[in-house]
């Protein structure tokens, strides 16, 4: 049974700003809903920049910079602002249900 | 005999090189700076090199003249840190072995990180104030500019002295007030940020500021390229920006030795223990200044809270004893809002910008996110205190760790 966004997103806890309390929690169902509340389909491309950024948070416990996504994940820094508008790595943080990404002191 | 080596003769590396000195058994250790070059410059006066406050000549100094003798010093480039082999390979050939090693290599600007920004245009009327020589050329530019539109742009978080754009807008107001050009500026300040600083609450306090001065803020502009034959800003999102002077904050990078080490993270910073400042990776090495990843503001004011707490835990590593997780993330900073007045904000890891006084309770005599005319005059005199007090590592009358005394946890508004 395919679940609607609102039924998937019903027993997940966010933030003020609408980032997941717990990252362990996440499952790529939860991002599909969280992505159509931003407007946003997910393509594979969307997805290959997701699943870098759980790889990253897995490996060092946050969320990456966009220079770390556009550095090493084969997405660009304009391909970037195309498949999540506004702030990028924000958004794909979201939707990868991290925190907020740091580097902004 | 063992070797202790300290790399980077800046406000950081200077101030842990003059106090090891005096702590560690000259008979059983020997201490080394490394720097690229002889001049140490006084950082925070380049801000006022561009409006004529400042000549060049009052920002540095002989870096020798502020290190002690007891300290040797070698002048060269870095080539690489090799940690698994506890030596530093330096460019002029010399290799230097360490058992301990102090990392404060700071950090630079690299404006060749953005599209089209060292193209057409660049120091002719694009210029930044980060380096003496920008500083210089810019003032040049000023003192002959009949006017049009300034744009300033931070390039991209985190950036060294993260108030230093702030205080160039309002000290821009004021020098072309005085010089009766202010109708003929426009003044933008366009800043990846939601507004005008990291911190919420100083941040909506300094917006408000800007206000009153008819600085008009471009908020979450994240530069893609400059078009310097147009003399357009573009960023990633579509918007663009027209300017006569272009005055810019580049990316900062932790310096390319770290790079060459493979030591650094995306932007050359070395990941540190946020708390006892130890290498994430080597236990022999320590990092402070603008050379840590750490998340507090890159300032001058950091590392001196900084220093105390490295060369403790070095002591301590001497002993066989842990390291003592004694650092905050404390930084304060003046800031110039011109009109011969400056603010002044102290915050950790944890506590935001918040009225009052500083260091003393009640008596400052510095007023926190305040406009006051002490608070500027304590930015002038800070000079003579950096190259005398704090530079020879002597005890400033101020704790290391944030103190909440004399604080008031309430929003502040500068119009109160």
């Amino acid at each position: 049974m395919v679940l609607t966004k609102d039924e998937a997103l019903k027993d997940v806890q966010f933030n003020a700003e609408g980032f997941m309390l717990d990252p362990k929690a996440w499952t790529p169902e939860l991002a599909e809903a969280m992505a159509e509340g931003e407007g946003i389909q997910l393509t594979e491309r969307h997805w290959l920049v997701i699943n870098f950024a759980r790889h990253e948070y897995e490996a060092n416990g946050e969320a990456p910079t966009l220079r770390a996504i556009t550095k090493n994940s084969g997405v660009d820094t304009r391909e970037m602002y195309a498949l999540f508008p506004a702030g990028p790595a924000k958004l794909a943080a979201k939707l990868a249900g991290l925190g907020k990404p740091t580097g902004c002191i | 005999m063992k070797n202790l080596l300290i790399l980077g003769g800046g406000t950081a590396g200077t101030m842990v090189a003059n106090k090891l000195s005096r702590k560690l058994d000259a008979s059983q250790w020997h201490l080394t700076l490394v720097d690229k070059d002889e001049t140490h410059y006084y950082q925070p006066g380049f801000i006022y090199v561009p409006f004529g406050v400042y000549r060049p000549k009052d920002t540095y100094r002989p870096r020798r003249a502020a290190i002690s003798k007891r300290v040797e010093t070698v002048f060269s480039d870095i080539e690489a840190i090799e940690p698994t082999a506890n030596r530093v390979r330096l460019e002029n050939g010399q290799v230097l072995p360490y058992d301990i090693l102090v990392v404060a290599t700071g950090c630079e600007i690299r404006p060749d990180q953005i599209e089209g920004m060292t193209g057409a245009g660049w120091k002719e009327n694009i210029f930044d104030f980060y380096t003496l020589e920008g500083a210089t050329a810019l003032n040049n530019f000023l003192e002959t500019w009949k006017g049009g539109r300034l744009v300033l742009n931070v390039a991209e978080m985190p950036i060294k002295c993260p108030v230093a754009p702030l205080e160039f807008v309002f000290l821009a107001d004021w020098y072309f007030r005085r010089r009766g050009l202010r109708n003929k500026v426009e003044i933008i300040y366009a800043t990846p940020l939601p507004g005008a600083f990291t911190k919420p609450r100083a941040s909506a306090a300094l917006g408000q500021l800007m206000e009153k001065k008819g600085i008009h803020i471009e908020a979450e502009f994240n530069i893609s390229a400059v078009d310097g034959g147009k003399q357009i800003l573009r960023s990633w999102d579509g918007r663009e920006l027209p300017y006569d002077l272009f005055v810019t904050i580049p990316t900062n990078m932790g310096v390319r030795a770290i790079e060459r080490s493979g030591m650094g993270d995306d932007l050359n910073y070395i990941p540190t223990d946020k708390h006892t400042l130890q290498s994430k990776t080597y236990p022999n090495i320590w990092v402070l200044g603008d050379a840590t990843n750490l998340p507090t503001s890159k300032a001058g004011s950091v590392a001196h809270f900084e220093h105390e707490v490295v060369v403790e835990n070095i002591l301590r590593q001497i002993k066989g004893i842990p390291p003592k997780p004694a650092f905050d993330g404390h930084a304060n900073c003046f800031i110039e809002t011109g009109f011969d007045r400056g603010l002044m904000i102290d915050f950790n890891y944890e506590v935001e910008p918040l009225r009052g006084t500083y260091p003393y309770p009640l008596v400052g005599p510095f007023s926190l996110l305040k406009e006051t005319k002490l608070n500027h005059l304590g930015k002038l005199s800070f000079r003579w205190v950096y190259w005398n007090i704090l530079m020879p590592g002597h005890q400033m009358p101020v704790s290391n760790q944030m103190s909440m005394m004399g604080k008031q946890k309430l929003v502040p508004s500068l119009a109160q």
